[in-house]
């Protein structure tokens, strides 16, 4: 060997340079493509939540009613009927006097009408007023302090969506009115605070965007989730530990596993238009009900379950079923008691990522009506929570993107925000269970 | 072969347990066995050489039917288990596979506790009445299986935290614990350090007192150190049958002769 092709290991080769040149401009290119997801991320995220928080605040009033005898209950005998017939009209004189003895109480100047004073107010406020009153008729004749929404200008304006330079023909609302608003914060009459009933609340009409809120579309979304979970599992979990331990492998077993994945990936608004067809249509089940949104969901969701249920069963060594046959145990035994408990937590963490991608699902509820729905009235029982119409989450927040206030904007983010814990509770818990039971074997 | 030492040779004849007659199997179109006859007797270890992919383990799987779970797996010809047909049409093979225990290549104890390992078996097919009856098994089983010492204060451990020869001898413990009549073995040793082996070798050399042992082993030696009987597979045919002694001193098959002299394998 001559001196020259002697190479020392402190020098590195061209070759070698090469090589690691390309690694590291590899490791450069990875970094940079999380780099740019983590900032969509973020840019997602803070997005949403900076649009969105708003919703979970509310602007209220606080002032005293008189519950007038003469007006709510003119024979004075406290008769729930009598008392029933007083219509929210009115109750409305009751309501503009309580702003109008504010106004008083603390001095206030203005030349604003009596109506404009009660304007400040939700049109909610008259509804709430009179629920109260036939709860406690014996409360008649006292004056008492309530809590009432603000409308959602007044709402918008302490929020900084609404401007004095932009109300100019605004019927809503006029100069002088934010003026007393302005007023009535200082004197803490009117403040911002926490508003719960946007997460249990039920949607409302155009005119009151101030008290809508999500909560009945959220039993709907719970509704078709069980719905969802008590038919997709167990014909998932069944159909696939057929296929995968029992059914013979041919011709026919093919086509089926084939056509299982192709499911898979059928566009929902299928699935939606079959719901119509099927359900609906030739079925008879009524429009807009969870229900028939469970069933749509669960034919969307079942190839997912099938798929990941018997990616779970495939995952399961084959030496387990040897032994548990080895020792006589029948092939039912065997799938029943080593396998099944074996595949559970991916099995269950595939039902929960079905489970997730139904729950966002706004598609195929379009078709069957529960899209534009506007369900004001949380169900009353079981079986009024599967069939008397009513809305999901995705298709509430849909519902409020599209309308023209731009209060209802707000709360299609707020919508959103409460979607997302949802779907990442879901997807977290999935992560949990697979990390907590991977590999035991 | 001077390393090879022959256990005693129990000359004398004993019951025949499995007599397979003109037995064939195919996989698909490619024939794995052809037409095999062979006698296994009674409490006598019987091992199965040859070179690999010669068809050891797919004969010892048609002793116990594990090849039904194979689709395309197809057995004729007739095996009897004291004189009956094991393929008769009314025989349900997991009926069988209690009588006839297998232990695999790999140790494959459950992902349960040790306890719950051996007590599977009596479980499923109600051996015990109670507790108490199911605890004696589960003792009873484990001695057997020359590991009740290490394991008797760990029985609620998982049996997957065993070390790989105390875990094969937990699977020998596990199909003794049904009673069975035949032990099949297929490569027990073959994942087990030489500690691990000689531990189990030496229980099946106790096995034999009780039970028909068929092993299957790609180790001549270990062959000759545990088996009574041989038989010498090649190509899916039973080449030589015979005392073990006799197959490694004194092979009538050329085949035989050059596969333990080390020429073909
Ligand atoms: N499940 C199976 N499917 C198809 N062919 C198989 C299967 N198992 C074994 N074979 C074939 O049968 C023949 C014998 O295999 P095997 O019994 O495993 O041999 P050995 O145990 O002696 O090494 C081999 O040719 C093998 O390829
Ligand atoms: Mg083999």
């Amino acid at each position: 060997m001559s001196d020259t092709s002697k190479t020392s290991l402190l020098a590195l080769s061209p070759r070698t340079k090469q090589r690691n040149a390309a690694e590291k401009r590899f490791r450069a290119y990875g970094v940079a493509a999380i780099a740019i997801g983590l900032l969509m991320l973020t840019v997602l995220v803070t997005n949403i939540f900076s649009r969105g928080t708003g919703a979970f605040q509310q602007t209220f009033v606080t002032v005293n009613v008189e519950l007038l005898e003469s007006k709510l209950d003119k024979k004075g005998n406290r008769d729930l009927e009598d008392i029933k017939k007083v219509t929210t009209f009115g109750y409305n004189p009751l309501i503009r006097d309580s702003v109008v003895a504010k106004v008083e109480e603390l001095g206030i100047q203005t030349d604003l009408k009596a109506k404009d004073l009660g304007g400040i107010l939700s049109k909610g406020a008259v509804g709430q007023l009179r629920e109260f009153v036939i709860a406690n008729p014996d409360k008649i004749g006292e004056t008492i302090e309530f809590r009432f929404l603000a409308q959602s200008r007044v709402d918008g304006y302490l929020k900084g969506r609404v401007h004095r330079e932009s109300i100019g023909n605004d019927k809503s609302i006029s100069a002088e009115q934010l003026d007393l608003v302005d007023q009535l914060v200082d004197a803490g009459v009117i403040v911002k605070s926490f508003n719960m009933d946007f997460i249990t609340g039920a949607d409302a009409s155009d005119q009151r965007p101030e008290a809508a809120g999500i909560g009945v579309a959220m039993l709907g979304s719970l509704s078709m989730m069980f719905v969802v979970l008590g038919l997709a599992l167990p014909i998932g979990v069944a159909a696939s530990i057929y296929l995968e331990e029992f059914a013979p492998k041919n011709r026919l077993t093919d086509i089926i596993e084939v056509n299982i994945s192709n499911l898979a990936a059928v566009p929902s608004i299928v699935f939606g238009i079959l719901g119509l067809a099927v359900f609906i249509n030739y079925m008879h089940l009524p429009t807009s009900a969870p229900l028939v949104g469970g069933l749509v969901l669960t034919l969307m969701t079942l190839p997912t379950i099938i798929i990941s249920t018997r990616a779970a069963l495939k995952a399961v060594p084959p030496s387990i079923r040897d032994a548990a046959l080895g020792v006589g145990a029948s092939k039912m035994q065997a799938v029943f008691h080593h396998v099944l408990p074996l595949a559970a937590p991916g099995i269950l963490t595939g039902t929960i990522i079905g489970l997730a991608q139904a729950l966002g699902e706004t598609a195929p509820l379009l078709l069957i009506g529960m899209v534009g729905f506007i369900a004001s009235n949380a169900p009353e029982t079981l079986a009024d929570g599967l069939l008397a119409p009513n809305s999901a989450m995705p298709a509430q927040i849909y519902e409020w993107a599209k309308r023209a206030d731009p209060a209802f904007y707000e709360r299609a983010w707020g919508g959103i925000i409460i979607l997302l814990v949802f779907l990442v509770t879901m997807n977290t818990l999935a992560v949990i269970l697979r990390r907590r039971f991977e590999r035991r074997w | 072969m001077n390393d090879m030492q022959f256990t005693d040779r129990a000359v004398d004849q004993k019951e025949t347990k499995i007599a397979a007659q003109g037995v064939n199997v195919h996989y698909g179109d490619a024939h794995a066995i052809k037409d095999v006859n062979v006698e296994i007797e009674d409490k006598t270890v019987t091992a199965f050489i040859g070179p690999s992919g010669c068809g050891k383990s797919t004969f010892l799987r048609c002793l116990n039917r594990m090849n039904d779970t194979i689709d395309i797996c197809n057995v004729t010809g007739n095996i009897l288990l004291d004189n009956e047909d094991i393929y008769d049409k009314r025989v349900d093979p997991v009926q069988l596979r209690a009588k006839v225990g297998m232990v695999f290549q790999k140790p494959n104890p459950f992902p349960k506790t040790i306890y719950d390992n051996v007590a599977y078996g009596p479980r499923i097919h109600g051996l015990a009445k109670n507790k108490a009856d199911l605890d004696e098994i589960v003792e009873k089983a484990l001695r057997r299986g020359a590991i009740w010492d290490e394991v008797k204060d760990r029985l609620d451990k998982p049996g997957t935290g065993l070390s790989g020869g105390q875990q094969q001898r937990l699977c020998i413990a596990r199909a003794v614990a049904t009673e069975p009549e035949v032990l099949l073995m297929d490569e027990p040793c073959s994942a087990l350090d030489p500690i691990a082996t000689a531990q189990v070798e030496e229980l099946i050399d106790e096995l034999r007192t009780r039970y028909s042992v068929v092993i299957v082993t790609h180790s001549m030696q270990q062959a000759a150190r545990v088996s009574q009987k041989t038989a010498f597979f090649h190509l899916g045919t039973l080449v030589e049958f015979g005392h073990t002694g006799q197959i490694f001193t004194n092979p009538e098959d050329p085949r035989t002769e050059s596969y333990i002299t080390g020429r073909i394998g």
